[in-house]
């Protein structure tokens, strides 16, 4: 009997010491993918391209990102219904998940890793969590004029001095919490930015801050090393005196397509991709493209950058080489076309294509199809690279 | 403000064109189009994003003619976007009807 139980018992040590050794890898090659009407997540691989599994249970993600702790494990998801869902992408499992407000847009990770930073609609503010525990560490709510009401926030992203830059929508002021003491944010706030900042990005030293506006022309620039200097407008000219087009889809500033010194932004509403020049911070060129651009994507050598476009041209990827300024292939990965995401070194790209329920990856240098994987209306591709880069 | 859509669709709706007559597979694009795409700012479940929650609740005061109109023709100094370009003032009168009485219903 005992030596039975004993043996019984050996058994069930060995066998899960001896599945997870087999199991053993680096988390480098990993991405998630989110199914936006299912509420959950695949976990992907891009070293031979394949889904290595589900995780769900983590609400509404019909509008979701994600950011990724240092050591490249965990993942922390924001969802639409306020959801932040901390998950170890190696298990796959969920570790916590709270319901931080009632409607969100997006997050940041701090310099250090120890924070997480959610920014809210309902109610308009900004919560920051211990990355660790997703215990409240400061609530920052976003009020303005009569202090009684708050405003969307919008355009969040990590900057150096383990800093919070983010921009408000209904108030036109951009916000820099410095959370040195994370007990003690340090706020400063620049007003009059312009008319709502619909989406803001950081570039890659996490020196300049650009929110891009719908409410008026241009975007607004804040140098944060100089931040005594206030906030610029650039682009100011854009699209004056023209008649205001039905914008379908708020374009998407995240990350910074870049190469030399030319920056890649969406122009709001128009067919156009706008060429910044980064030295003196004005316009250098417009690029016609297919529909209204939403991600406009830098390949990791800046050789390429790759658009996709909203309702109705959203079958449809272009690629603009960044020397001539020209398009030099059209792709139509199929319905839906809502997120592209390079892999770490850029030799293939992953696509979204929500309503064919599809992931298409595709080699960056031929263009060429690699495969199709199913997803459950895919919506955002986000790479574990994402770990070691400001404003990601 | 275009005059001729407005006054059309205040004929249609005059005329007493309570339903809208729109075919079975079109009322399957629209409900994916109300979802997907007008819940990239209102929410997929319609509960509010960058743009207003569209629940039966938020939308009692508002006439059937109102969303109608906003729909088709956008509403000034707000992100809303006039869809006319890609719906038909039968498509629009469908849409208005379903979040009127709510979508999950």
């Amino acid at each position: 009997m005992i030596r039975h139980a004993l043996i019984s018992l050996l058994l069930i040590l060995i066998t899960p010491t001896f599945a997870l050794a087999t199991e053993l890898r680096g988390t480098g090659d990993l991405g998630l993918v989110i199914e936006r009407a299912s509420g959950s997540i695949q976990i992907i691989e891009t070293t031979n391209n394949s889904s290595l599994g589900r995780v769900e249970g983590l609400g509404d993600l019909s509008h979701a990102s994600a950011v990724y702790s240092r050591d490249e494990r965990y993942a922390y998801i924001f969802g639409r219904d306020g959801g932040l869902t901390k998950v170890d992408i190696l298990t796959q499992k969920i570790v916590k998940r709270i319901l931080q407000a009632g409607n969100s847009i997006g997050g940041a990770i701090s310099q250090d890793g120890s924070l997480v930073a959610v920014s809210n609609y309902e109610p308009g503010g900004v919560k920051i969590f211990d990355a660790k525990t997703l215990e409240l560490v400061a609530d920052i709510p976003a009020t303005y004029g009569d202090k009684e009401q708050t405003s969307k926030v919008i355009g969040l992203v990590d900057a150096p001095g383990q800093k919070f830059v983010f921009s408000l929508w209904d108030a036109d002021e951009i916000w820099v919490a410095d959370m040195s003491q994370p007990d003690k944010p340090q706020i400063q706030k620049f007003k009059d930015i312009g008319h709502n900042p619909y989406d803001a990005l950081i570039s890659p030293d996490g020196r300049y801050y650009i929110a891009g506006l719908f409410g008026e022309d241009g975007m607004a620039l804040l140098d944060l090393w100089h931040l005594d200097a206030g906030v610029k407008r650039i682009l100011g000219n854009y699209g004056k005196g023209e008649q205001k087009l039905p914008v379908y889809k708020m374009p998407h500033l995240e990350g910074w397509a870049m190469a030399g010194t030319h920056a890649f932004v969406p122009a709001v509403g128009r067919h156009e991709v706008l060429v910044i020049d980064t030295q003196t911070w004005t316009e250098s060129g417009r690029i016609k493209v297919h529909g209204q651009p939403i991600f406009v994507m830098a390949r990791p050598d800046g050789r390429n950058v790759w658009v996709n476009f909203a309702i109705p041209n959203n079958d449809t990827l272009q690629v603009i080489d960044t020397e001539s300024l020209k398009i030099i292939k059209t792709l139509q990965p199929g319905k839906g076309v809502l997120h592209m995401e390079f892999e770490p070194r850029g030799e293939e790209v992953w696509a979204s294509v929500r309503d064919d329920d599809q992931l298409v990856v595709y080699d960056t240098d031929t263009f060429e199809e690699q495969l199709r994987l199913p997803a459950n209306k895919p919506s955002g591709i986000f790479s574990t690279t994402r770990a070691h880069k400001t404003g990601l | 403000m275009p005059k001729t859509p407005l006054l059309a669709v205040s004929l249609m709706l005059i005329s007493g064109l309570a339903l809208a007559d729109v075919s079975s597979s079109r009322q399957a694009e629209l409900t994916h189009l109300l979802k997907q795409d007008c819940g990239s700012c209102h929410g997929m479940t319609l509960k509010g994003g960058l743009g207003p929650a569209l629940l039966p609740a938020q939308l009692d005061g508002k006439s059937t003619d109102y969303l109608v109109i906003t729909i088709l023709e956008g509403h000034a100094n707000t992100a809303m976007p006039g869809w006319k370009t890609m719906l038909s003032e039968d498509d629009a009168l469908w849409l208005a009807n379903q979040i009127k009485q709510g979508i999950d219903k």
